[in-house]
This record gives C-alpha cells, structure tokens and sequence, in this order.
C-alpha cells in the first residue's frame, strides 16, 4: 500500500495534494499496490481525491487534530502507515508537508527524500532524484528500508484523472496530545502563494524604487501570476520579504517566470533556474540573466512591461 | 535559558557546484564553505538575542570532520558559548539528527533551534527528525518568538500566510527570514572565540538508510530569443504557441 498524506485546507485541497496523489497511484501501479489517501480534518470533499487515483480516502476527524501540531501528524500519519501496512508514504513538500517529513522518517526508521522531483526508478532497487545544492545539481538517492518516506516537490509531476470517486472511510488513531496551540491563522486569500504559482513576475532593482510597482501589478493581473522580488528588494523593503525569490528566499519552479530589471546573480538563478521558461527584461544587454533565459528583451523596463501587458490584454480578449 | 543551535556547514552561496567524473560525490576542489546561512542569521543570532534577554546559554552543534571547525569557530566568534562537534562524516540526515539526539538528550536544553534548511540538500528535515528522536514538540519555518516565562508565541509561514502559536518550551524550532538579522563578528569576538570551548566528542555510531548513488549538475544555459521591444505581440504569440505557458 503506498500512503499519501492529502493535506486540505478547511476542507479544500489544492493542487499539490492532487499532485500527490497522481503520484502515489503512479508508484502503487508500478509496485502493484494500491494508494490511499489519507485526509486529517474535514473531508466533506474528500471523494474527490479518488478521480486523481486515490483508490481509498481515509480520513481522521478528531478535535485534537483541529490545530496543526506537527508532532501530533506525525503520530497519527504514522499510526494509519502502520495500520495498513505501507510500504510508502508521500507527503507534498509544501510548508506541512515539509515539517512533517523529517518526523515520520525518525518515526517510522526509515529512508527519506524530501523534495523529490520526478518518480522513483525501480528497477535496480529504489531511487528517487531531487534538486540539491538550491538547484544547481540533482542527486539521485537510493532507498534502503522497507518502508520509504517522500515528499514531493510542487509542479513535479501534473495532476491525473486517473480514476473516479470514492468514498471516505473513518479511521481513528490515538488523539493529539496539543502541545502545540495555533492562536490565529492568516492566510491571504485570492492571491495563489509563490511555491505553488504556475506564472511568476518578479521584478528587482532595476525597478529604482518602490513607488513604480504598479505596472508588475498590472502584468501580473493581466495573466494570473503571483508577484516575486529578488534579494536586494526584499532587504531594503521595497517589498515584503515572503515575496523574494532565490537562493536563501522560496525556492520555485513555475511555468513561466518573467523577470524583470533582475541581473541574475548566482543566488537568484538557485532558486528559480528550474523554472520552465523564463523571460527577462533588463536595459542592460550583459546582463548574466539573459544566458539562462528562453525569451529576453533588450529595453527600459518602464517602456516595455506596460506593452508586454497591453499585448497580453489583448490576446486574452482574443482568446479568453 | 540553555539554548542549542544545530549548525550546518555548506558551500558557500556564489559556489558554482560540479561533481567528480563518475557524478558519485561533490567535487571539492576549490570551493569555500560557510555556516549555512539559515542555521546562522537566523536561529544562531535569535538564539545570542533570547541570551541577552534572559541569561542563560548559547551552544552549537555541528556533526563534522575537523575540516568543519573554522566555520564553528565562527559561531563562537559571532556570540555562542561553546561548540560542540560530533566527530563523524555527515552521511544523511537521519544520521546527523541521531547523532545530535544521542548527544543532547541528557542535556536539559530548554530550546532547540536551527535553520528552516540547508542550502546544500535542502531537505528541511533535520528539525523535524529532532523532534520526533526527543520527544518534543517542533515549530517549522518560525519567522519570529518571543519569549514569556516558558511559554513561546511564535510566528510561522504555512501555506499562502501565516499562523500565530503558542507553545511551551522546551521545542524544536527551525528558523526562516525574519527571525533575526545577520551579526558579523567582530575582532573582540574573533580573539574570544579561540579561547571559548569547542569539544569533540565521539559518534553515537547512528546507521545510514538511504544515500546518494550519483549526481548531475544541473546546466542553467538557455538558447535564448532575443525579442523586438516594439514588437510585444510577438512574445505573447511565443509564449502562447511556442512554450505553451499561457
């Protein structure tokens, strides 16, 4: 049985859990096994979970588990895996799914890779690959227990219709011990959070300052994209830190990141180079970010994104 | 208040990374390496504020070879009290946080703290692995605490926001931006720090379950096009067609 932690906020599940549950299916075919996916909390919608592959929905609604106590998943993560027999646990490598990961691996003694980025080859044993050294390099990793933890990164692999509905079976596990109580949560709503944003604009620098940042709010409205800085932004509060992008900010790797007035230090590259096209604007033609890039334009900024929006405006009114 | 910081010790950050010719290990040569960033501006220096506070003591540990004490002296040079390095090649992740739990299980610290990640495997796990190997609880991607009596309000990131909780010490916290903000050392710490402890101790002997079997550098070339800035329509026409993002 491969188990896939489905995490859901207040009820709804975003696209890493689908993600993750696509995945999970693809292993259990591969093992010939099936995959259950495991929902802590309200799963009113839950059934749906099965159209992504999840053969079983499993879900533990208990008041003690109402604040997120990462001690407390674990246990109960671990107690359903050993109910079960699984041979594999996945979670998303998403904030909750990140401070869970490393629990259930001392938890349950057993190998781990965290951030994974493709499926596993099992073949020769069982190796799973990840991004290391904040992008520059992939490791390929061997599993060497029995039971294997993985937590996989965002946009890795894309959500599949894989099979239909299904229903949601009650577990009950030992209840939270609530060491740990959440006083508020705020979360900003109609806005998708940059690890997770399949199109990114993100401006640096080149921007002079923070009054102009209108005209990336308005590129960044025109397709949907979430707005990212870089470093030196962030540091001197042109815009808030959770936005700035790279080697020691969010790692992320979107559809299209568009950068803009951005040089392209080595620590911004890091964290965005897995990006899957990337467009940069920058005046300056030896800019190092132009080498890895898919697209560039040689322009003032203040020129040319507000034609960029323009030209987008109007092929969406064409194309909507 | 008797306060760990687990520290790690990574590549620098401008590092470009290769790999030996058969890709089974990092390439060393020349590079230069540093205390991971997250481990020292943020847990290390909250940690030193938390200190001058409310007393107490600041302790790193790193799991290493002697190859690693410059970057501990750092911490010393920076404010800590004493080091601690657990003289053992740091092989996975499980393995450093066994070491680590091995050591500080008997030691009565009231607050374990470290970076959200490393920056060289960037697995986020250790902290989490402390925790479970303690017994305590663990506040991920912390961006501030503060301290009242026993009782810690902290400040996390969570998905798309952030969430304000409670808990008493002692925990396991890791650390993200915000938290605090970078020290660089000055003389009177550099000259300090080489009369402040930096014990060895030896290895627990903690096992190994996964490891790397090979590595590739990932290349950040791209052919790029080189587009008309008049001509805006033409990027919007690739992007749709050619890349097929929007």
């Amino acid at each position: 049985m491969v188990l896939v932690f489905a995490e859901n906020n207040a009820g709804k599940f975003k696209k890493a859990a689908f993600e993750a549950v696509s995945y999970g299916k693809k292993i259990a075919n591969q093992l010939s096994c099936d995959c259950a996916a495991l929902v802590i909390g309200d799963a009113s919608s839950a059934g749906e979970l099965g159209v992504y592959g999840a053969d079983k929905v499993l879900n533990i609604n208990d008041a003690s588990f109402a604040d997120f106590d990462a001690q407390n998943y674990v246990a109960a993560i671990a107690e359903v895996s050993n109910n079960i027999g699984a041979k594999l646990i996945i979670v998303s490598h998403s904030s909750t799914g990140r401070s869970l990961v490393g629990g259930l691996a001392a938890r349950m003694n057993a190998a781990v890779i965290s951030g994974a980025n493709a499926l596993p080859t099992l073949d020769d044993g069982f190796h799973v690959s990840k991004n290391v050294f904040s992008g520059k390099g992939i490791a390929n990793f061997s599993l060497n227990t029995d039971v294997k933890i993985i937590s996989l990164m965002g946009n890795s692999i894309q959500p599949e219709n894989m099979g239909a509905e299904v229903s949601v079976e009650h577990v009950s596990v030992a209840p939270g011990n609530g060491r740990v109580k959440v006083v508020e949560r705020k979360t900003v709503s109609g806005t998708v959070p940059l690890p997770e944003a399949e199109l990114v604009v993100s401006a640096g620098r080149g921007m002079g300052g923070p009054d102009k940042w209108g005209i990336i709010d308005d590129l960044a409205n025109s397709i949907g994209a979430t707005t990212a800085c870089s470093r030196p932004v962030a540091d001197t509060g042109w815009r808030p830190h959770h936005e700035h992008v790279g080697q020691t900010g969010v790692a992320i790797r979107p559809n299209l990141y568009i950068a803009i007035g951005i040089s392209g230090a080595i620590q911004h590259l890091a964290g965005v180079s897995s990006s899957k096209t990337i467009v940069v604007i920058n005046k300056d033609a030896d800019a190092p970010f132009f080498k890895n890039a898919d697209y560039g334009v040689v322009a003032d900024l203040f020129d040319v994104v507000p034609k960029l929006t323009e030209a987008i405006k109007a092929f969406k009114a064409v194309n909507a | 208040m008797k306060i760990l910081v687990c520290v790690s010790r990574t590549p620098e950050t401008t590092a470009n990374i290769s790999f030996s010719g058969d890709n089974s290990q990092l390439d060393t040569n020349g590079l230069q390496y540093i205390m991971n960033p997250y481990d020292e501006w943020y847990a290390l220096v909250r940690a030193l504020e938390l200190k001058e506070q409310v007393g107490g003591s600041v302790s790193i540990i790193n799991v290493g070879e002697a190859e690693n004490d410059p970057v501990i002296r750092k911490g010393l040079a920076i404010g800590a009290d004493e080091a601690i390095r657990i003289d053992a090649k740091p092989t996975s992740s499980l393995f450093v946080a066994k070491e680590i739990a091995a050591y500080a299980k008997d030691q009565g610290f009231d607050l374990i703290m470290l970076g959200k990640e490393s920056i060289d495997y960037n697995g986020s796990l250790i902290g989490g692995m402390l925790a479970e190997l303690m017994a305590l609880p663990y506040i991920s991607y912390a961006t501030s605490m503060d301290l009242n009596g026993n009782t810690a309000t902290l400040n996390r990131e969570i998905e798309g926001g952030t969430e304000i909780c409670e808990v008493e010490t002692p925990f396991v916290l890791s650390a993200a931006k915000g938290m605090a903000e970078q020290r660089i050392p000055n003389m009177r710490g550099i000259m300090m720090a080489k009369r402040k402890p930096l014990n060895v101790v030896p290895s627990a002997g903690s096992d190994n379950l996964e490891n790397v079997s090979s590595y590739q550098v990932v290349s950040k070339d791209r052919n790029i096009k080189i587009l008309d800035p008049e001509n805006m329509e033409e990027l919007v026409r690739l992007l749709h067609e050619e890349a097929k993002v929007i």
